[in-house]
């Protein structure tokens, strides 16, 4: 497995978007950190703009490379090599180089201007985000043959949890305001990674005072370190979930 | 040394290949014939494990294949169109199958001596004739001396030169007492290399007999009549 994971390697290294996307949030943490003041300030507007970015670019990223190893998978599956190793040395060579570049990216700025247990979170978090959305965009392309079609449902994806998902918590909120929601709000949380990211960071910052009672709620929940703990293993269930179900789907199907 | 078991399978409504039983020996080369889309590919790439039967059983040596993975190291294929990463450079696809089944000692490089790939293995494969990709589909599906080769159409691409490079190779392997299945449509050919014809037709196994059998069945001199004529008569 781990020769074929060095192949998957050289593949994407010769490839110039991860070297792009490393350098991209370069960039962006760089100058976060110096136009804020304040290292906190800089996580937080980082926080904003990773957690829009890096699912969008971890969910295409990974779909268009499935696509274009097909010929690549195709000359191991007549190998004697099992067709779940072939798949999953696909996955982690996909989601380690992009969390290499994230930790490259992101994680060396937090380290060199904001050092902090709640950079190490987003750090990690970040990490937990690229495993869970090159794992949907494996069960988007192991759905559908055609690329159009798969690349179609990998965007459906991000929009879904990056804008959709945080307009129906809304709606749902608003609807039911004359009702105690505070344990539902928490609830439907899990149902979205990126907001669990989310709330994982934000209360580790001080701005989570503005939150209200909800916020309140949150952090006499998630704010406790068995809190943090189910946080991320939420974040874990949703790494194994479509991970497990795609390569069930790709081992049983015709190539 | 296979056997197959009344396979069958279907894509969405079309069936392609008909509850098809048949066995095959070590040290002989089987020719499989048909018209396009009879199943041919379809029953070569089940044996593969690449496409999975709905129903049926595959027996190498004895032992069902289905849902296996190390049976393949016996076998040694040549797709009808080889599909390959195409930034990867000849030398790098070989190098890595190579790396890949590094528990194999014997390596036969023959092919890739009289085919004079090594001249070329800078180019990218995404850079190389179809001709050319099967020279590098044939040297690797003979590479690790397998005893079973799974030769889907191999010459349909090769000049005149390097098919008869490869029919004198896959001679030579069936004296050595390997299995060889070959699907082709060229009739010469098969009369040249195979002992034995399976036709399919409309996933339907038609006959399996060998050529002398046939030929003495429908009382010709040439193969490709007695084809054309057995399968009028059973028509």
């Amino acid at each position: 497995m781990n020769k074929i994971i060095k192949y998957v390697f050289y593949d994407i290294v010769r490839n110039k978007i991860v070297l792009a996307y490393t350098l991209f949030l370069l960039l962006l943490s760089v100058g976060l950190f110096n136009l804020g003041g304040s290292p906190d300030k800089g996580i937080l507007s980082l926080l904003n703009l990773v957690l829009l970015t890096v699912p969008l670019i971890s969910i295409v990223f990974a779909t268009t490379h499935f696509y274009n190893s097909y010929e690549f998978m195709e000359l191991l599956v007549a190998q004697p090599i099992n067709r779940s190793k072939i798949f999953m040395s696909e996955y982690l060579g996909v989601s380690c180089s992009l969390s290499g570049a994230f930790i490259l990216g992101v994680g060396l700025p937090v380290m060199l201007f904001g050092a902090s247990i709640t950079g190490l979170y987003l750090v990690l978090t970040g990490v937990f985000i690229t495993f869970i959305f090159v794992a949907l965009a494996f069960l988007a392309s192991v759905i559908t043959r055609d690329k159009a079609k798969g690349i179609g449902i990998a965007l459906l994806l991000w929009f879904y949890f990056a804008l959709i998902y945080d307009g129906i918590v809304l709606f749902i909120l608003y609807s039911f305001s004359d009702y105690p929601l505070e344990h539902a709000t928490l609830a439907l949380t899990a149902f979205n990674p990126v907001d669990l990211g989310r709330i994982i960071v934000l209360l580790h910052l001080d701005v989570s005072a503005l939150m209200g009672y909800t916020g309140a709620l949150y952090k006499s929940i998630l704010g406790s370190l068995w809190g943090i703990g189910l946080a991320f293993g939420l974040l874990l269930v949703w790494i194994l979930v479509p991970v497990l179900s795609s390569r069930r789907i790709f081992s049983r199907r015709d190539l | 040394m296979i056997a197959i078991e009344n396979l069958r399978k279907s894509y969405g409504k079309l069936q392609v290949l008909k509850n098809v039983s048949a066995s095959f020996e070590a040290g002989r080369a089987i020719s499989i014939i048909g018209p396009n889309a009879s199943g041919k590919t379809t029953m070569s790439k089940c044996i593969l494990g690449m496409v999975l039967p709905d129903g049926g059983d595959i027996k190498i040596d004895g032992e069902s294949v289905l849902k296996k993975h190390a049976y393949r190291s016996k076998i040694g294929y040549m797709p009808q169109i080889g599909r390959y990463p195409e930034n990867m450079k000849i030398r790098q696809v070989i190098g890595m199958i190579r790396d890949i089944r590094k528990d194999v000692k014997q390596i036969d490089e023959e092919l890739i001596g009289l085919y004079g790939l090594e001249a070329i293995y800078e180019k990218r494969m995404g850079a190389l004739s179809g001709g050319t990709k099967q020279k590098v589909s044939a040297a690797l599906a003979f590479m690790f001396n397998p005893q079973i080769l799974i030769l889907d159409e191999p010459t349909a691409g090769l000049d005149p030169v390097s098919a008869e490079i490869l029919k004198c190779k896959i001679l030579k392997e069936k004296r050595s007492g390997k299995l060889i299945m070959i699907t082709s449509h060229i009739m010469s050919e098969i009369e040249e290399v195979a002992d034995e014809v399976l036709c399919l037709m409309d996933g339907q196994l038609k006959f399996h007999e060998t050529i002398a059998g046939i030929k003495a069945q429908a009382n010709e001199e040439r193969l490709s009549r007695a084809i054309a004529k057995i399968m009028n008569e059973q028509d």
